[in-house]
């Protein structure tokens, strides 16, 4: 049994929610995200809202998985302050729906202080609705650099508990300062970038497990959506226990996610 | 944070994970190989100087290697961007560019 809390299934067949719930899943957690190319007004963002608000829960609960969502814009098309503005003028419209768990995921892409700007105003929303907030980091080499950037932007919000934020897409060089720092942490489990199966289940044991999740992101690029019981395994293989394991793919992100009021399991 | 003893001894360890780390250690070599057989421009690629750059961590004896590649490749200034140059990133950092180590 495991839950995977970020996937963007709009980017996903049907089938593979089936080999999800073959694999063991009972719910996910799907982030507003990049759809590969910039939407071309607001409106095309009411649209995925109500996507992933109204038709991605009914496509999953075909095969007994929870759906559950996280709305903004994501950072990759915040270089336009007044467009991002305008979409993030939409959310609280959608903040009633039983399935929104809070923000996400919102952060950085390039480093930009447009990006940031826009960074800040979801941090604002997040705080002022009492929302979790779900945090993407930069990739590759704009990863260590944006995450200090996106702490210290959290931390400029004094009404945002580090303990009901995620920070999402660590790696070996981010993981300490993340933890330290007292929020949570996810690691994305991707064939190239990000960490495979392996890294992770090697920094859970330099680590340890508290305030960690592992997760797919899996989306229209590279990704599995069954990496999640791919480094389940891993860890059985090792030897760790199977508390071990169930803490890391089921516990924590329960843990986390259940400060929403609003996580379901099927 | 505690850490947890891997469970696997160094012989374990080496049964379960050389042939697939063999693997990529020749991919490597052949791509320096392909690389050096190339013609035209690119010689001087930032991206292939930092990638042998990190093979210089992993030889160098110390422990983090992983946590140390990727802070090698990492863009090391503090102050935001003044605009987004594009969307992606190219997985390393010019010298010139990558800030104060």
């Amino acid at each position: 049994m495991y839950i995977d809390p970020h996937v963007h299934m709009v980017s996903r067949t049907t089938d593979d929610y089936q080999r999800m719930a073959l694999a063991g899943c009972v719910a996910v957690t799907e982030p507003a995200f990049w759809a590969g190319y910039d939407r071309s007004s607001p409106a095309g963002f009411f649209d995925y809202f109500r996507q992933l608000t109204d038709f991605e829960p009914k496509r999953a609960a075909q095969y007994g998985i929870r759906h559950h969502t996280w709305l903004c814009i994501n950072p990759k098309e915040a270089e336009d302050p007044v467009f991002a503005k305008e979409v993030i003028a939409l959310i609280p419209q959608f903040l009633k729906c039983e399935t929104v768990l809070g923000i996400g995921e919102i952060g950085l892409n390039k480093n930009s202080r447009n990006e940031l700007e826009i960074l800040d105003a979801h941090l604002a929303l997040a705080a002022e609705h009492d929302l979790l907030v779900l945090v993407h980091t930069p990739h590759l080499e704009d990863k260590l650099k944006g995450t200090r950037l996106i702490m210290d932007a959290i931390k400029n919000h004094s009404k945002l508990d580090p303990g009901r934020v995620l920070i999402d897409h660590v790696e070996e060089h981010t993981v300490r300062p993340v933890l330290e720092r007292g929020f949570w942490a996810g690691m994305t489990l991707y064939p190239d970038t990000k960490c495979t199966p392996q890294r992770a289940v090697d920094i859970f044991e330099m680590h340890g497990t508290e305030r960690l999740w592992i997760n797919s992101a899996g989306d229209w690029g590279n990704s599995d959506p069954l990496a999640v019981p791919k480094a389940q395994i891993e860890m059985k293989a090792r030897g760790h226990t199977l508390d071990s394991v169930k803490k890391v793919s089921f516990d924590n992100p329960l843990k986390f996610l259940s400060q929403s009021g609003r996580f379901r399991i099927a | 944070m505690s850490a947890t003893p891997p469970p696997l001894s160094k012989r374990a360890v080496v049964d379960r994970y050389f042939l697939e780390h063999r693997a990529k250690v020749l991919d490597i070599a052949a791509f320096l190989d392909r690389f050096d057989r190339a013609q035209g421009d690119g010689a001087d690629d930032y991206r292939v100087t930092a990638l042998r750059e990190c093979c210089a961590v992993l030889l160098d004896g110390k422990p983090d290697r992983a946590r140390r590649v990727l802070e090698l490749l990492s863009d090391h200034s503090a102050e935001p961007i003044a605009k987004a140059p594009m969307k992606g990133a190219t997985g390393a950092m010019e010298l010139q560019k990558k800030g104060a180590i």
